[in-house]
Order: C-alpha cells, then structure tokens, then sequence
C-alpha cells in the first residue's frame, strides 16, 4: 500500500525479468555465438555481439543520466564527459599493455613517441596495473563530478544554467584532449589496443567476456537504481525535483542529495564508458563533444524519463536504428535523429515507455466499460 | 474535535515517540527569557528599493501573531529573512537568545525548529500524500540515513494522527497533485506539523480555502498557539479576526502599528494606509 | 638534391640562350676573378657588387656554380655547361670546347662572398620575390662597402617586409664599421625602428660571453641599452595594441553571434541551442548571394555585400520564425525541453546544409575593398576586414538597442516579457510578439553569419563552433541585459588574445571557459544581477 519503503526490491514478476536478463545475457548470449555454428538460423554474429554489447554501456550511460535528470530534474551536457574520462582512464591500461608491439616499439605508446617524449607523464603512473587503472575508472570521473558539482550546487545553479555549464566543462575538456601536449594522444586518442590481462583482445571469447562484463554491469546498474528511487533518498530526489524549496525549508539540504546522486551518475558513466572502450577498440576526444551528452539525454526522452525500463529500452531503440540508418540511408540519419528530438519532446513527454502505459490504461478503460455491456 | 487534535497531536510529539531524535543541533534554543523571534533594524533592498526598512519585530514563544499589510508592505521578505532565502543587507536576526538566523542556511533554520509555509502551496505533487508527510517528518535528514532509512510503527503512527488532523485520512495514497487547493493548504500544514517546529510562518495559509475550510484551520490555529508560536501573514481579516491575539502591520518594509486588533483597526496611520486618505 | 641542380643548370642555359650581356664586366675584372686565391679577386667582386650591375649576376652565378673553366690555350674564361662553352667576356658560343680546361675554384668563403655580391645586386630587381630572397640572404652580410647600395635598394623600395629586413641589414652594415661615430649614429637611429628584429640586434651587442662582454666599447653599449629600452617599449605598446584590437575583434565577433541569443535566451528565456545554425544559414545565405551576383552582375561584385547583409537577415529571420511557430512555442516554461527539442533542429539543419551544399566548406570571397589593412605600426597592421566587422557589429548593437527601446516592437518586447498576463490583458497579441521578437534574435544571427562569412571559413559545421561561446557570453553577461553581454563580449575576446600571447590558443580557451565556470559559481546571476522578485524567475 503507502508503505513505500525499501521492502521488496521488485515484485516476483520483476524479479523473474531480472533472472530471465540474466540468463539471456550469460547464457543464451555465448552459446549463441561461440557454439551454435556460423550458417545456423541462430546464430548470433560477432556483429551483433558488439553491437549490443556497445548498446548495453550506452544503457549504463542512459540509466545514470536518468538518475540525475528523470528523477532529479538535473539535466547534465556532461555525461559524455564522464564516460570518455572512464574510457580514457581504462584506454591508459590498455596503451600500456600494448608493451613493445607498438609501430616503434617502443616502451611508450606510439603518440608519445611520435612526441619525441622520453618518459610516461607523471599522471600515467602504476596505470599499467589493472586494478589501480579500474580505480581511476570509478575516481577520475568520480572527483570530477563531485568538484564541480559540490561548487555548482552550493552556488545554487539550477536548470538551465546548471546544463549550459556543464557543456561549457565538456567542451573546455574536449578541446584539452585534442591537444597533444595534454598526453592521450590528441585527435587520434587511443586505439590498436593488443591485450588485457594478458590475453589478446580481438578474439570472439574475449569479445562474449567484455559483453558478459556490459550485460551484469548493466543488470548491477539497474539493481542498483531500482534500490536508490525506492529509497527515502529516491523519494527526496524527487521532491527536490518538484519543489526545491519545500525540500529545504523541510530541513534537507538538497546540496548533498545532488551531490550523492550527480556523483554517482557520473561513476556508473565512468564504468560504462571503461567497458565499452575495450569493445569499439578506440577512444578519442570526439567522445567528448557536447552533441554526444545531449544525445544521451534523448535515449533517455525517448524511453521515458523518471522510469528505470525507459533509459534502458531508448538506448536500444536511438542506437539500434542509429546502426541501421547508417548502413541503409547514412545521409538521413542526422535528419532522423533530429526528428526524434523534436517529436519526443512535443509528443512524447513520457517517452516510449509512458505512451505502452498509456495504451494500456486505455485499454483496460476499454475492458471495463465493455463488461457491464 | 478539536480537543481530540489536539491531545493525539500532544501524544506522539514527546521525545519518546520520536525515533531517530534530532543529530543536527547548532544550537539549543533558549526562550528563557520570552521572545521566540527577534529580529532588529533589519534591511533589505532589491537595486535601491528598499524591501524592509529598519524592520524591528520581537514574538513571545507561544504566541500567534498575525501580520497585515497592503502589497509590496515587506511580509514575504520578512519571512525569507527569517528562513535563511534572503539575506538581509543589515540587521540581527535571533531565533531565542542564541541562534544568530542569518548565518545558517535554510536546511539548518528548519532544523533549529522554523517551519514555512508558502504563500502558493508548495507540496511534493508527484508523491502521495502519507509520502509528503514522510518526507517532511522530523528525523535524520542526511543523505546516508535516508538511503537506507525504514519506517518504524511510531512514526506510522505519527503520520496516522496527523492525517486525521488535516483531514487526508481518507486519501494517503493519492498523489498530491490531485488535490484540491484547500486540501493542498492543508497538506501543508501537516507537513510542517511533522517537522515540529518551535515556531511556524505562514504565509497566506487561508488563501484559496472555503469558509469551512477556513473556520476549520482558525481552530487549529488557535489549539497549536500556546504550544508552538505561529506567524500568521494574511488578507482575509475575517480570519485575523478569528485567531489574532496580537496584529502587526508592515508598511513600506516597516512596521507601522502593533497590538489588538481592534486597537490597530481604529489606528488613524492603518486606516490611512489601507484605505489610501 | 640532383633535381635542384637540374634547375639551376636549365636556368643557366636559358641565361646563356638570353645570350650573355657581356659588356657587363670588363675582361680584367674576369681575369681577376678567375684568378683563385688572391685578394685581387675579392677586390674585384666588391667593385662589381658596389656598382649595382645586374647584369653581372650570369657570370657570378656561374662563378658560383663551378661552371666557370679557363683554358690557357684559347686564353680565355669561359662558362661551361653540359658541354657547351661560352666566352664570357664576349658572350659568344665557343665552337669547340679545348682540352685543357680548368675549372676556376671557389671555396666556400668566395662562394659565400659571392652569394652575397649576387643577393646585393638583386635587390633592384623587378620581382618581389627576387628581392624578398636577396634581403634574407643579406642578413648576416658585415661587408660595409655594400651600404651604399643597400641605401639605393631601401630609398627604392616600396614593400614594407622588404624595406624592413634591409633596414636590419644597414643597420647591421653600420654596426660593423670601423668607426665609432658611425657605429653610434646607427645604433641611435635603431632606437626609432619598430621592427622586432632590431631588438635582436641590440641583445646580442650587449650579451655578456665567459663574463666579458661582446662589445668591448661602453660608450656603444650604453647606447644600445637606450635604444633597446626604446624599442621595447614602442614594440610592447605595438604588441599591446595589436592585442587589443585583436581582442576588440573576436569580441566584436562574439557579440554578434550572442547577440541574437540576448535577445532569445535573455529576453524570452528560450534556450535555442539552433542558435548557431541560423548563424551558419547567415553565412551561407552570404554563399548564395555572392554567387548570384557574380553570375549575373559581376560588375557589382565588389558591392554585393549590400544585398547579402539584409539577405542574410530575412533567411535566418523567417527560419527562427517558422521555428518558433512550428515547434518553441508550444514548449514555452519548459527549459529543458526547448533545449532538447532545439537541438534536434540544429541536427536537422546541419544535414540539410550538407544535402544542398555538401558536406566541404563553400568559398565565399571579400570584397576588393576589405581585402589589405592599415599599418599602425611596422608590427601592427589592422586588416579592413576586421575593422569593418567591428563597425558592423557595433551598427548591429545601435540598431537592436534602437529596437528594443524605441520601437513599438521593442516595447510590446519588454512589456511581454516583463509580464506576460498583464500586456495580454492590455490587448498585446503575445503569441505574435514572441514569433516577432524570435525572428528578430534569428535575423541577427544570420547577421552575424554573415559577417563570419567574410574572416572565416563557411561549412555545415559553423554554427556548432559559436553555440558555447555565444552562451557564455549571455549567461556571463546576466542573462536579459544587454548592457551586460556587450561587456561580456569585450572582455571575453580581450582576456581571450591577451591569454593567446602568453600560452597559445587552446589553453586560452580552456582558460576562459574555466574561469567563466568559476565565475558562475561566484556570482550565478552573471555580472549584471537582476535582483528581487524576478530573480527566480
């Protein structure tokens, strides 16, 4: 009833979405894949394996974005950012593993010997251990997003405002990465990665690993939400997005609650970001631009925002028919996407999510007013 | 049924019933020596114009005093001061003896025992009611506690009582952008009865209310005085007339008039003021 | 390597083909400088070089080149390439080479000698790049006979760069004399030059080398110091001032793009993240009709800036307008949404951009008279192209103040957006100011593509480029005062090149979008607070 504490997580139904999930993403996925042979009607291609697997930390990135803006009314131009700074510190480890194989072999990656650098910058020490490397998935996002944010919101930078600044930071970080002084290889980023933890990188097992790895990340994000908006915390969340006001005048400090929250999300983009550089084989600063950020945004209008299915189902659907569009009609793309801009905002308010519930409730309307007929 | 309020309200506020009790104590409140709010010569001015002028304004604890005033007379600003959303360009701002208002922030004033409510009803529209209630209810407000916080049978019950109180027995689970103005007001009022504050504004509280509805809250008001100390800012004088003890009238950001309300309505400066001679 | 001497010897050839001048230098003269070693040779090319013959250089060249052989029977010098000889005192073919050529040497400081008697008397050449390569080779030249004809070149010369390296190489000539007066009467006259090289010539006269100084003489160094002071001193003023204007400049180019967005964002409190775009179709619109008057009235090409600037208006004008009312207006009170929603249209329109006119930047050429600039100082020039975009956007900001307050439009404009209840009651068609008052801000953003047009270059991509300066700008300005993104604007482009000069562009930028972030923090109403009731608004 009203009792909307923790309790149960999810209802069986749900409960049984999440195991099925589970099963289909641990399970099905690789044997799908690895054994079912190539001509087989049930094959599931390399293709599609990276595909979902790239879409699944697009969906990390989508349900973080959620957090802050569909259910705390924050809507951040950063979270590109975060998720290029977690692809970043994990393409580090991977730069350094490359070892000798480099086009120079050298020690050092081949940018900074192409920089006539003699020695790794202070900031790339012990990233050749992994665990240090996946700690500065989860930190250097992390600290950043806390700093600023920590500033932003005891100045009281609201809506608005709070985006277009939050653009302005990505750009600025943007344009820092395309140096190539800045050490991470400029335009070209990271790429020709050979190996993590010593096993090579471009082979269908590692590359069902990485998509295992995206898929429980994914399922752990999700648990992880769930259990956030169910909490008093979540239910404060939402009061700060509804009337900021009373929730301070209540005796909140919605300083902290943004903070926990804008911290939070930029980690879980860290992570993604972290597990989908291994994946596309690649990270550059174009990652950073601020049309990436606000194209997560949409994944998450066009799912439905405020709803933890919504983030997750948009991500799917922008970026399936991204990859789509661009091998059919690659010129209409930008027209399409832009058309899906302007028609969830004006049509679609609670996204794709929202319009299936609305259906429903009609439908069941429908039911009720045929029964006493 | 005012008296059943009243002694519901009285049985689930002693420090017993209350859970988690209050972490967050700047400084004790002190009302030893009478006044609950003190505030002197305070100023405030928005690019020259002057919002409150030398306002100086003392409240008894436990009294209910209704402030009046024509528009733009400084009511509203007089409250953000006290709540922390203003800060004044000079003055002295006391919450009892010791609790200097102007240097804490809105989130510590509502913990030292200020409650507001606002002059357009201000509730969370996409909870429900009972969760409205939740929110606002006095525990630990930091964001740990409320991550993993559950709620216990006495706070259940608090939430019951108060319930009742406002009349929203009947509608916990409705979310509280469904209700009407009135029951919006109300739900306001409840929810700054479960902070538990020492002293309550209220600004406009009546506004938008029927007349039953508006008899109904000049009886709560006139149970809660005593016990906690209201701040009443309103038009309708009717309803001042109901609850006032105590009438100070702002004028240009400070106070014109102060006392009975028959005192202040014969006073010759008010009746210039409002009536514009 | 081989190609270059190819070169050389197709070029000799062809001057052999011309035919010799060979009345140019007199058979001792050849004799002397076919004579290795003695410094009659060297006497010999600086009497050539001090007469300012040019036709001497054939010979020199060849000289130069190795290409110059006696023989002791014919007893004569002749130029020998591929085979072929010449006599160089008559200029006429040799018939048949004879046995006992000898090749006249030039070791490296004769070939040097020559190169700079050659540069020496290039300097009258016709050719500008003749010239330009001459004065570069004369740089290091000590050789003070040269002076007077290095004096001829710069009293002839009318091209600025040239003039400047020859007035580095007199002084330099100057410098090295032997006599004292003179050597302080140049470095005096220095002190008057605004050319940074200058400053690099008087450093090292007074550089310390193992505790000594270079320059033995005090009396010569202390000139130099005061010279020195007085070059730095006009150089810095040079360089501030050229930093200035370039600052002036980009925020002049910084106001016409935020401009329009005062007026949208500021005023109407739409976010329009398009904004950019209606810039781009400004420029764009720019492309168009500078085609169409080229094609058709190519006379007037230098002019067709008179129909671009108001072209480019009514464009983005009535595309912001058709935005407004097919898609803003139903978005009003909901930032967020308008922010997404608007973004959608700029993707929409970058790809239309790159569907009608591809995807490479468009040409879109200035007009002869913006073309060149003015000369403030020997380091300052001023490009007319920026001066007139510093005219421009300050005629843009008298006419949008003029609107906004003297016009019916402007007042309905403030009245609306001061309170919007209130003008509807009064019987203003608010729905109508709004499209108005949005096609107003659009039109001077194609006004300020237009302008783009002229200093940079024009592709889909142009608009993305100014949407976060522009907001910068607005939001560092406080929002709805235009006061205040005209100050924001200046000081943005000022703070901006001064940051150029220390730390190069990149850093710059990021510089001042970190200290615009940490600003904000500071004071979130940005420089000019709009305060009271209307501050939450």
């Amino acid at each position: 009833m009203h009792r909307s504490g923790p309790g149960a997580l999810f209802g069986p139904r749900g409960w049984g979405a999440v195991i099925a999930a589970l099963i289909l993403i641990c399970a099905v996925a690789p044997l799908l894949n690895l054994v079912v042979p190539k001509g087989s009607l049930f094959h599931l291609s390399d293709f599609s394996v990276s595909l979902i697997g790239k879409i699944m930390c697009y969906a990390i990135v989508a349900l973080a974005m959620d957090l802050i803006w569909g259910y705390t009314g924050i809507l951040s131009l950063g979270h590109g950012l975060f998720f290029a700074l977690g692809g970043y510190a994990f393409g580090m480890y991977l730069m350094r593993s490359i070892g000798l194989d480099g086009v120079y072999k050298s020690p050092l990656p081949d940018f900074m010997v192409f920089l006539d650098w003699k020695a790794y910058p202070w900031y790339w020490s012990f990233t050749e251990h992994f665990l240090y490397a996946c700690l500065l998935v989860v930190l250097v996002p992390g600290v950043l997003a806390f700093v600023f944010g920590y500033f932003a919101f005891r100045s009281r930078i609201k809506g608005v405002y709070f985006s277009i600044i939050t653009q302005a930071m990505t750009f600025a970080f943007m344009l820092l990465f395309f140096r190539n002084d800045t050490g991470f290889g400029g335009n070209n980023g990271f790429t020709d990665f050979k190996r993590i933890l010593d096993y090579p990188i471009f082979t269908p097992q590692m590359r069902m690993v990485l998509f295992v790895l995206s898929g429980l990340a994914l399922v752990g994000t999700l648990l992880l939400a769930r259990w956030i908006v169910s909490s008093k915390l979540g239910r404060v969340l939402t009061a700060i997005r509804d009337a900021e006001s009373r929730v301070m005048f209540s005796g909140y400090d919605p300083l902290w609650y943004k903070l926990f929250i804008w911290t939070l999300s930029a980690v879980l983009c860290g992570i993604a970001g972290a597990l989908y550089v291994p994946q596309v084989g690649i990270i550059n600063p174009g990652e950073m631009s601020p049309a990436n950020s606000i194209e997560i945004a949409i994944w998450v209008a066009v799912g439905g925002r405020g709803t933890l299915i919504g983030p997750i189902v948009g991500a799917f659907l922008v970026n399936g028919a991204r990859s789509w569009f661009t091998v059919a009609f690659p010129e209409y793309w930008l027209f399409f996407l832009g058309a899906i801009f302007i028609a969830v905002t004006l049509f679609l308010p609670n996204g794709v999510v929202g319009l299936v519930a609305q259906l429903r409730a009609k439908r069941r309307e429908k039911k009720l007013s045929a029964k006493p007929a | 049924m005012t008296t059943v309020v009243e002694d519901e309200n009285q049985g689930t506020s002693g420090p017993a019933a209350i859970g988690g009790g209050r972490v967050i104590e700047h400084d004790v409140l002190d009302v030893t020596h009478g006044p609950i709010l003190y505030l002197d010569d305070i100023t405030v001015s928005f690019d020259g114009f002057k919002a409150l002028n030398n306002l100086t304004l003392t409240v008894e604890a436990g009294e209910l005093r209704c402030i009046i005033g024509p528009n733009g007379a400084g009511k509203t600003t007089m409250m953000d001061v006290i709540t922390g959303k203003t800060r004044p360009d000079s003055g002295t701002a006391f919450f009892g003896q010791t609790i200097d208002l102007l240097r804490m922030t809105e989130p510590q004033i509502a913990h030292a025992g200020i409650g507001r409510k606002f002059q357009k009803p201000t509730v969370f529209e996409q909870h429900t009611v009972f969760e409205n209630l939740e929110l606002a209810m006095k525990t630990d407000k930091r964001v740990r506690r409320s991550l993993f916080a559950k709620l216990d049978s006495a706070h259940g019950d608090l939430i019951a009582a108060t319930l009742e109180q406002i009349k929203l027995a009947q509608a916990p689970d409705r979310p509280a952008g469904l209700l009407s103005h009135g029951q919006k007001q109300w739900l306001e009022i409840g929810m700054l009865l479960m902070q538990e504050p020492r002293l309550l504004l209220l600004d406009e509280p009546v506004a938008g209310m029927t007349d039953a509805e508006t008899e109904r809250t000049a009886e709560l008001f006139n149970s809660l005085a005593g016990k906690h100390t209201l701040v009443v800012v309103e038009h309708d004088m009717d309803f001042v007339g109901a609850i006032a003890r105590t009438v100070t009238v702002l004028h240009e950001g400070s106070v014109l008039a102060e006392g009975a309300m028959d005192v202040v309505q014969n006073d010759e400066r008010v009746i210039e003021v409002y009536l514009g001679r | 390597m081989n190609l270059v001497r190819l070169i050389r010897c197709v070029l000799a050839v062809c001057a052999l083909a011309v035919g010799l001048p060979a009345a140019a230098l007199t058979p001792e003269q050849i004799d002397k400088l076919a004579a290795p070693g003695s410094d009659a040779r060297a006497e010999a090319l600086n009497s050539i070089a001090a007469a300012g013959d040019e036709s001497a250089i054939p010979f020199l060249s060849a000289l130069a080149e190795g290409n110059v052989q006696t023989s002791v029977s014919l007893k004569k010098v002749l130029i020998v390439i591929d085979g072929k000889g010449i006599d160089a005192v008559t200029g006429k073919p040799v018939a048949k080479l004879p046995e006992d050529l000898d090749e006249v040497v030039a070791n490296n400081v004769f070939r040097r000698e020559l190169a700079a008697a050659i540069a020496t008397l290039r300097l009258t050449s016709g050719d500008r790049a003749v010239r330009l390569a001459a004065a570069k080779t004369l740089q290091d030249e000590t050789e003070s006979d040269r002076l007077p004809l290095v004096e001829r070149a710069i009293a002839k010369e009318t091209d600025a760069d040239i003039k400047a390296l020859l007035e580095r190489v007199r002084a330099n000539l100057q410098l090295n004399s032997k006599d004292k007066t003179i050597r302080l009467a140049a470095i005096t006259s220095l002190g008057s030059s605004v050319n940074p090289g200058t400053k690099t010539i008087l450093l090292e006269m007074l550089a310390k080398k193992g505790g000594e100084f270079v320059e033995p003489d005090a009396d010569i160094r202390f000139a130099a110091q005061k010279s020195l002071t007085e070059v730095e001193g006009r150089l810095t003023k040079g360089e501030r001032i050229g930093q200035v204007f370039s600052g002036v400049s980009l925020g002049s180019i910084l106001l016409l793009a935020a401009l329009g967005l005062a007026i949208t964002y500021g005023l109407m409190g739409v976010i329009n993240m398009a904004h950019g775009e209606l810039i781009m179709i400004g420029a764009y619109t720019t492309h168009v009709v500078q085609n169409l008057v080229r094609a058709n009235a190519p006379d007037l090409f230098n002019w067709y800036l008179l129909a671009a600037v108001p072209a480019s208006f009514m464009v983005a004008a009535a595309v912001g307008m058709a935005l407004e009312r097919g898609v803003i207006r139903f978005l009003y009170g909901r930032p967020l949404e308008t922010l997404l929603a608007t973004w959608g249209i700029s993707l929409i329109l970058i790809q239309a951009v790159r569907t009608i006119f591809g995807a490479q930047n468009v040409q879109v050429e200035n007009p002869v008279w913006m073309s060149g600039g003015v000369e403030l100082l020997s380091n300052v020039v001023l490009p007319w192209s920026r001066i007139v975009i510093i005219g421009f956007s300050a005629a843009v900001l008298l006419l949008v103040w003029l609107a906004l307050t003297r016009t019916r439009l402007g007042l309905f404009v403030r009245g609306v957006t001061q309170n919007r209840a209130m003008a509807s009651c009064m019987g203003v068609h608010t729905g109508r100011i709004d499209t108005w008052c949005f096609g107003l801000g659009s039109g001077i953003a194609g006004l300020a593509g237009c302008a783009l047009s002229q200093i940079g270059n024009v592709g889909p991509d142009l608009g993305q480029s100014y949407i976060v300066d522009s907001f910068m700008v607005v939001v560092l300005g406080g929002v709805g005062q235009l006061a205040g993104t005209v100050y924001a604007a200046m000081g943005l482009g000022i703070v901006n090149k001064f940051l150029e000069g220390i730390s190069g562009a990149v850093v710059a930028k990021i510089a001042v979008l970190v200290f615009i972030i940490i600003f904000i923090q500071k004071r979130p109403q940005g420089m000019f607070a709009l305060k009271g009731r209307f501050a939450d608004a």
